[in-house]
């Protein structure tokens, strides 16, 4: 890369934290300290906004970079990524948006601990979402990593390691300082710039073949030397029985695990009733279909224009797809319009990364401060506390998980982003949906369904993930000389995700206790109708 | 400002939803009952069942049809790809077009059910509120 790319996205990085920054402050100045304020942003968001913000906080990096460059690379199989992505929000729309919005305050735990002896489900249920926003946060930073290794051109560990840690610091900022309400307008200002490049460059690859996506997808296949292949399953999971169970159940985590993502249930507590938070749903639909009909056009785009293994060489895992393709489409390297372009799709990757780890921190340091500080802090029964010194706690938590990301995300830097995104999905989908789903709907959980079904899905998939390939075993390991790898899948969510949801059958079947008439039939009653909701 | 909206949704009302919430949430209750009671009595209101059964007539049968259509397009792709390589139009084989038919099946689902809330519950679901708010004293926890 030549400097001009460089110094140019550098100016439009700086300027995305200059208006950041600027967004903290103003939401800084404004009323704070009270809990309703810095994890709900005062409630009082529009559908609309709240629309463009979920898309903010679910269109990651990760999408962006790296599914069209799976897309890319694989074809079709890329494409499971997009279809998965999108279809989990039928399960967000239907049976979790609007029904959490009336009986949680903030996270996730207050709905499943509503009708349970609270403190045991929510030092499970805050445990659970804190290891998922994690999680989470890691593949995030890693691949604020690679994109800054991209950006300068084979630049040293160390420029790597200064970008983890700038991102981690600024997002320790935005929440601590501005807490949901200065995240949110950073989530929708990150999804306008993020639509509006996907749709520019878009344009540019539909006008390059004349609006005829027929030839560019055929220009796609011959392009990328697997012929008709390209565009058929089978390619990057069609090998062995292994890699398609690993493709099942990459496919089950990825629809199953958004309605148990702690950060996109947050959101849902921003507006003021379900009505608004159904609405907020669709716009984030709408928006989001979008995006990823777009990013399947950008995919199969880099392969027709620039070729697969032009992708290939760049970058093994096809993360560069989208930031060459940009700067093949305003000319190639050296034209001004491919300086352009390409600094233009590195700073929107860049504010990328930024909104969605802000929208991250925020929904953990809720569950430290909310759910586990204030659980194991007071004995059973007491009284909840001062409310302004759980949000001074809340707002140490950003700074610790903050610190704890940076920690791991340098630990981690060359694990592939798409896996770490699969897994926290996958983590999600077994230890959170489950007990949020039975505390919605069934009558008969209890207490220690809910514990077990939270305990039963979580450490089978921590458990599954270091015993699999990905931990130990092959050469692109995390640990490639050690080898006590005895799962053969990737993505632990096919078998996870049963077992979250059995275990909290038989621990509700084994309970020594019933559960108890009057509290289901308060949740059940707020749930659907919206009475008594914060 | 959103509650004002309700409030002006839910004044019309829908005809069907209007002969259920004209029946109070009876027994009123004497003046000493608890919390619990009160959400008891409501949950066995005519009102809240009716509520909860068209709910669930929309969201059960909607979401079995989304999870295994979307099962069949995993399913497919990894079970029978010869079947999913078979080129229908130009260069759309049968995987491309089950993969954007859930781009459509998603956009329509979601449109119907926005639609069906919208119509069929929203009403009776906030005059259920605030008759249950009402009851509790208003109260918010």
């Amino acid at each position: 890369m030549t400097g001009d790319h460089r110094t140019l996205a550098l100016i439009l990085f700086s300027a995305f934290i200059a208006v950041t920054l600027a967004i903290t402050t103003w939401a800084g100045r404004r009323r704070h300290g009270s809990p309703e304020e810095f994890y709900a942003g005062g409630r009082l968001f529009s559908p609309l906004e709240n629309g463009f913000a979920i898309a903010g906080d679910y269109m990651s990096a990760a999408s962006f970079l790296g599914v069209s460059g799976l897309i890319a690379l694989f074809g079709h199989d890329g494409l499971l990524y997009c279809v998965g992505f999108l279809v989990a929000w039928l399960v967000v729309l239907f049976l979790v948006a609007e029904l959490v919005r009336n009986c949680g305050r903030f996270t996730l735990a207050d709905v499943v601990a509503a009708r349970m002896r609270e403190r045991p489900v929510r030092i499970a249920s805050g445990a659970a979402s804190v290891t998922v926003s994690v999680l989470y946060l890691v593949a995030q930073m890693v691949g604020a990593g690679s994109l800054v290794a991209l950006l300068l051109d084979g630049a040293g560990t160390q420029a790597r390691t200064g970008m983890v840690v700038a991102v981690g610091a600024l997002m320790v900022v935005y929440v601590a300082f501005g807490g949901m309400r200065a995240t949110t307008w950073i989530q929708i200002v990150k999804a306008v710039l993020l639509l509006g490049g996907a749709a520019a460059l878009t344009a540019l690859v539909v006008l390059r073949f004349h609006g005829d996506l027929n030839a560019l997808l055929n220009t796609a296949a011959e392009h990328s030397g697997h012929g008709g292949e390209f565009l058929a399953p089978g390619l990057k999971y069609g090998h062995t029985w292994t890699t398609r169970l690993d493709f099942i159940s990459l496919g089950l985590a990825l629809v199953l695990g958004t309605a148990g993502l702690p950060h996109i249930l947050a959101r849902f507590y921003t507006v003021p009733t379900a009505r608004a938070a159904r609405r907020s749903a669709v716009w984030a639909i709408v928006l989001i279909g979008g995006f990823y009909l777009m990013t399947i056009l950008l995919g199969f785009g880099a392969a027709a224009v620039l070729g697969s293994d032009a992708v290939r060489a760049s970058g093994k895992a096809g993360n560069t797809a989208v930031p060459l393709l940009a700067l093949h489409l305003g000319g190639g390297a050296g034209s001004t319009g491919g300086t352009v372009l390409f600094a233009v799709v590195a700073a929107v990757a860049f504010a990328t990364i930024l909104a969605v780890v802000a929208g991250i921190t925020l929904a953990s340091s809720a569950s430290v401060a909310h759910d586990l500080y204030a659980s194991l802090r007071r004995p059973r029964g007491t009284g909840r506390g001062t409310r302004h010194g759980e949000v001074t706690v809340a707002r140490l938590a950003a700074v610790g998980v903050g610190a704890v990301s940076i920690g791991l995300a340098l630990l981690a830097r060359d694990l592939n982003v798409a896996f770490l995104v699969g897994l926290a999905f996958a983590v999600a989908a077994s230890a959170n949906l489950p007990a949020l789903l039975y505390a919605l709907f069934w009558r008969r959980f209890t207490t220690r369904g809910a514990v077990w079904s939270v305990y039963g899905g979580l450490l089978p998939a921590i458990t599954l993930v270091v015993l699999s390939p990905v931990v130990s075993g092959t050469p692109e390991s995390l640990f490639p000389g050690r080898d006590f790898a005895c799962f053969p899948l990737d993505n632990p969510g096919i078998v996870s995700i049963p077992l979250g949801f059995l275990m909290g059958w038989l621990g509700t079947v084994l309970s020594p206790e019933a559960a108890d008439r009057a509290r289901h039939a308060e949740t059940e009653v707020r749930s659907l109708t919206g009475a008594g909701a914060a | 400002m959103d509650k004002q909206d309700d409030r002006a949704t839910a004044e019309p009302g829908d005809v069907r939803a209007g002969t259920h919430t004209a029946a109070p949430l009876s027994p009123p209750p004497p003046r000493s009952v608890t919390h619990g009671e009160v959400y008891l009595t409501v949950q066995r209101s005519a009102a809240f069942q009716e509520v909860r059964r068209r709910y669930r007539h929309f969201v059960v049968p909607a979401t079995a049809v989304f999870l295994a259509w979307y099962l069949a397009y995993v399913l497919g792709a990894t079970l029978v790809p010869g079947l999913m390589a078979h080129r229908v139009a130009g260069a759309l084989n049968v995987a491309m077009l089950a993969g954007l038919g859930q781009f459509a099946s998603t956009f329509l689902l979601t449109w119907a059910y926005a639609r069906h809330a919208r119509l069929r519950r929203d009403a009776v679901a906030l005059d259920i509120r605030w008759r249950t708010q009402d009851l509790t004293g208003g109260n918010i926890r």
